[in-house]
């Protein structure tokens, strides 16, 4: 199996989504001959031509509304926002339109439609190149939100995503792009939207985590081992709706869980699943649930030093960890 | 009195169609001020006073071809589209049967995917890119079709709006935009929405064709809507139209427009209700006799009649359903 990095997976998921099935194109700001500001269509406008990767007007709202009503025409578009920060200009679209659309029309139409979008920090993005927007769109029946931590899942989830006949958010950590890679096959794989992952097993202390966090989970979790600290890691992989059986099992697991997110803390995705195992686990638990997220502060700041401040680190969860496991 | 018709390509039977389709859905929208004054339905959102151009610019489509998204003041163009008496009083009783949603939506948010007919919603202009997407989607699959979408005149300041217009024009797509300016958004008149003399004026920041027609009459609807679907098909991409108009009820059932403005000036504006005008222009041709006016009017309230006692005796959708289809369901 290929090593690849995250952001040639998703390139590598699009390109052969595009070869399998022609109704697939690409539209968004600079995903043309630039190949996206992240290169993540790089080589599609060679390969496939203008007609199918579409360099559109600046305009996000237009991006989501055209692509739904190419949606509703039956192709199946994939639409870059260039940062989930500027995904605002279109959430009437995605909240009022591509969400509803199937209910509020009894079934008749539906929105096969992926929004692609980067999200996260640790880029020097400052506060609007920085940011998690899953939390806004995560009580929104109709959506789906993806958030993979692999190449590999990026692959097989970015492919389920196109051939899903509802609407997919899909949200790409940007520091991960380039920063995390692993083994991905080369042929056609999709996995299953809606799905948890168990990324390590272990006894301990339950992490639950997605994106980028679910590595420095992983890395936490190494250097516990040597102090005999055993980590049960889930990674949520899509974040609404939520795996809830998953969310339960894996409490249930160690009987301790710490939730990590990069998003605010307040209203997060984490909220939620605190509340998942609140309302199931009462009897489960040994130590009261945790939360490691960003602070309350409207969002991550440029300069470095205010920057690390916010984020999370590997270090950041080796100590809430152990902090758990000693309760 | 001139005859404008011929020249146009339509025989006298064709103008009477067209007529015909108007009253209809002005004894129609009657009829639903009446159930809910009674207080049989909840809600009316009205078209009086845009029939014209909403059934002259159906005539000027292709019915087995075309994709539409009609705003909520379009009773007129989805009848003369193919929705049927039944359907619209369905959709007004809210039941499970009426095809735009099932009861889902307040009256008046269309949507019938067999008629190629986008399902609207309740924040105003979201259809407009949707429009645009459709075109851009048989572009890239090389069907020759023309998208074609309404809404009001308030409603074209809409950052939706813009955006749709822009991206239409960039990429040259088979759109036309009808916006059916009624000269009041709620209570808001046109000048304080515009500060161009005619929303077509807004065209040429978009490169695309604009034009401002008479929507009090349904030959001058027809013979601008044609022109902008001829050049949609030969490629000479989106065109704005405007019909100009008037609109002649409160803004819905649950407004008030004597805080706003005055009766004298409706009354004028009842003078020009292309209703009235176009049944005189077929008269003083002899088109409309009083023989076919009577009939007509009979028929059409014996439909009504029927349409109403289907709707209102048609059950609703069953309570479990509120959880069907938020999601693509498997078996
Ligand atoms: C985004 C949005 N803002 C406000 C409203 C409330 N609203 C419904 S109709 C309307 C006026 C629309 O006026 P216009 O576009 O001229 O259409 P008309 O009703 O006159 O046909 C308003 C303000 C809405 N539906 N959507
Ligand atoms: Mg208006």
């Amino acid at each position: 199996m290929a090593v690849i990095s995250y952001i040639e997976a998703v390139t590598q998921a699009l390109k052969e989504e595009m070869e399998r099935d022609e109704d697939v194109f690409v539209m968004g700001e600079d995903v043309g001959k630039r190949g996206g500001v992240f290169q993540a269509t790089k080589g599609l406008y060679e390969e496939f031509g203008e007609k199918r990767v579409i360099d559109t007007p600046l305009a996000e709202s237009a991006i989501v509304g055209v692509g739904i009503g190419a949606a509703m025409y039956g192709l199946r578009p994939v639409a870059e926002m260039q940062f989930s920060d500027f995904m605002l200009p279109a959430a009437n679209q995605i909240i009022s339109e591509a969400a509803k659309t199937r209910y509020r029309s009894n079934n008749d139409w539906t929105v096969p439609l992926t929004i692609r979008a980067p999200y996260g920090g640790g880029v020097h993005g400052g506060l609007y190149h920085s940011q998690s927007m899953e939390a806004i769109f995560a009580n929104v029946p109709g959506l789906k939100i993806v958030m993979p931590s692999t190449p590999y899942d990026v692959k097989g989830l970015l492919k389920a995503s196109i051939r899903s006949n509802d609407p997919v958010i899909f949200f790409e950590h940007k520091r991960a792009y380039r920063l995390i890679k692993g083994e991905v096959p080369e042929g056609d794989y999709t996995l299953p939207i809606g799905k948890a992952d168990i990324k390590r097993e272990g006894n301990d202390v339950t992490v639950i985590s997605y994106g980028l966090a679910v590595h420095f989970a992983l890395q936490a979790a190494e250097k516990l081992a040597e102090s005999g600290i055993s980590t049960h890691i889930l990674d949520l992989r899509t974040v609404y709706p939520l795996d809830r059986e998953a969310v339960v099992n894996a409490a249930k697991k160690t009987g301790k869980v710490l939730l990590v997110t990069e998003d605010n803390k307040e209203g997060s995705v984490m909220s939620e699943v605190a509340a998942t195992i609140a309302e199931n686990c009462l009897f489960d638990l040994d130590a009261p649930i945790r939360r490691l997220a960003a602070p309350d502060a409207p969002s991550m700041p440029y300069a470095a030093p205010l920057e690390k401040q916010f984020l999370l680190s590997s270090e950041k969860l080796e100590q809430a960890i152990r902090d758990l496991a000693e309760y | 009195m001139q005859n404008r018709h011929h020249a146009l390509g339509f025989s006298d039977q064709d103008v009477l169609n067209m007529y015909e389709i108007m009253l209809e859905t002005r004894r129609f929208d009657e009829r639903l001020w009446l159930l809910n004054r009674s207080g049989k339905i909840p809600f009316v959102v009205s078209g009086q006073g845009q029939e014209a151009a909403q059934v002259g610019a159906a005539f000027a489509l292709n019915k087995e071809k075309d994709y539409v998204a009609p705003y909520y003041r379009d009773y007129g163009f989805v009848l003369a589209w193919g929705m049927t008496l039944r359907e619209m009083m369905l959709n007004n009783f809210a039941k499970a049967e009426d095809p735009n949603s099932a009861g889902r939506q307040m009256p008046g948010h269309f949507s019938y995917r067999k008629l190629r007919m986008l399902t609207h919603s309740s924040p105003v202009t979201t259809q407009n890119p949707h429009a645009v997407g459709v075109a851009l989607a048989a572009k890239l699959k090389g069907d020759d079709i023309v998208s074609f979408v309404t809404f009001g005149e308030g409603s074209s300041n809409q950052g939706d709006f813009h955006e749709a217009c822009n991206f239409a024009g960039v990429h040259k797509l088979p759109v036309i935009f009808l916006c059916e300016n009624n000269h009041y958004a709620i209570s808001v008149g046109l000048k304080h929405q515009l500060s161009c003399e005619h929303v077509s004026d807004r065209a040429k920041g978009y490169g695309m064709f604009g034009k401002t027609f008479d929507g009090n009459d349904p030959l001058a609807a027809y013979a601008a809507v044609k022109e902008a679907a001829d050049r949609a098909h030969r490629g000479e991409g989106p065109s704005l139209l405007e019909a100009n108009f008037y609109r002649l009820t409160p803004h819905t059932s649950d407004d008030n427009d004597m805080t706003y403005r005055t009766k004298a000036e409706v009354d004028e504006a009842k003078k020009h209700d292309g209703v009235l005008t176009f049944a005189a222009y077929l008269r003083e041709l002899n088109i409309l006799t009083a023989d076919k006016e009577k009939e007509m009017e009979e028929r059409i309230k014996k439909e009504i009649d029927d349409a109403t006692d289907y709707a209102e005796k048609a059950p609703f959708a069953d309570q479990d359903s509120v959880l069907r289809y938020v999601y693509e369901e498997r078996d």
